[in-house]
């Protein structure tokens, strides 16, 4: 094991500033590209919806 | 080729049954991810030395050369899409170009960020323009210039003609990031990990770093996916079977 308690760990030998700056970056940036994932599905979904629901007005109004 | 594999490839060279496909296949590959990565992070911080030379800042690693050979690698895949998008005028082929771009630039941006992190403590600066670091800042531009350039031209044909040609142009970039190390003397450490030689570096460190690129790697593929359905739907929109399926979400 390479730590003696929790406080060595988030010091990492006094280099937590880096390493820790460095993960919590990635973490964010990754669930910030899940989360705007989501969102464009349900835009998508939402807007494909609409856009369907004013073609069959048009097209009932044609006929 | 058998007939019947001829078949099944163009099965799912179509939208509509490739958008089915992608749908069961993406929380498998979410799942893998998650699992690979909690491994990953688990060696890295607990099973790896600490390093003789670096200390504790080399833990850096597991997400920095993960991240940077997925920068490299989804460009190359990108590339290649684009390449048989360009020849075959295949839809699909064009929809995984564009679905992979973000998730590319995301990783080098990871890339670039954590080895600025790494630099500072290791070189005592953020940033220096030699060859591996501008490279690689190259390619974030060109990631971010293949989705402007696709987002700005309105005939999705064009869009992805152009795209292509751009990604395709750049695709010169990626060998000279992999080889700047060798090519010009830099600030940038050289490879520890090649394909000729035994890794220069602890067994559990390198363990760690593979776990963690596969990782990288499986996340990328259910991010790809779930996007890749995105856009076919987007661009399936006049499509019966989009507006069935649309239908069935209400």
């Amino acid at each position: 094991m390479n730590w003696q308690s929790w406080s060595h760990f988030w010091a990492m030998g006094g280099y937590g500033l880096y390493v820790w700056g460095s993960y919590a970056v990635t973490l964010v940036v990754m669930i910030g590209e899940i989360v705007a994932l989501l969102m464009r599905r349900r835009g998508v979904v939402e807007s494909l919806t609409k856009y369907y629901a004013a073609r069959g007005k048009n097209h009932e109004a044609k006929a | 080729m058998s007939k019947s594999k001829r078949v099944s490839w163009f099965y799912f060279s179509s939208p509509q049954t490739f958008y089915g496909l992608a749908g069961r296949l993406q929380p498998w590959f979410s799942a893998l991810a998650v699992i690979f990565c909690v491994v990953g992070l688990y060696i890295g911080f607990f099973i790896a030395p600490t390093d003789a030379q670096q200390g504790e800042s080399y833990r850096i690693i597991f997400i920095h050369v993960p991240s940077a050979w997925m920068s490299m690698f989804i460009y190359l895949v990108m590339g290649f899409w684009c390449g048989v998008g360009l020849v075959f005028n295949t839809r699909l082929s064009s929809m995984w170009a564009t679905a992979l771009a973000p998730t590319g630039a995301l990783f080098t941006f990871i890339a670039l960020w954590t080895g600025a992190l790494w630099g500072k403590p290791t070189w005592g600066t953020w940033w220096v323009w030699d060859a591996r670091l501008t490279s690689e800042l190259i390619l974030l531009f060109l990631y971010i210039g293949f989705m402007a350039l696709q987002a700005a031209i309105d005939d999705q044909r064009r869009a992805d003609k152009a795209g292509a040609v751009l990604a395709l142009v750049g695709v010169i970039n990626v060998p000279i990031i992999y080889f700047s190390v060798k090519w010009w003397s830099t600030l940038h450490q050289g490879s520890s990990v090649s394909m000729k030689s035994a890794p220069t570096m602890a067994m559990t460190m390198f363990a760690g770093m593979i776990v963690m690129a596969l990782g990288f790697w499986m996340y990328s593929i259910a991010t790809a996916l779930s996007r890749v359905r995105c856009v076919i739907l987007e661009r399936e929109r006049h499509t019966e079977w989009v507006m069935a399926e649309i239908g069935e979400r209400k």
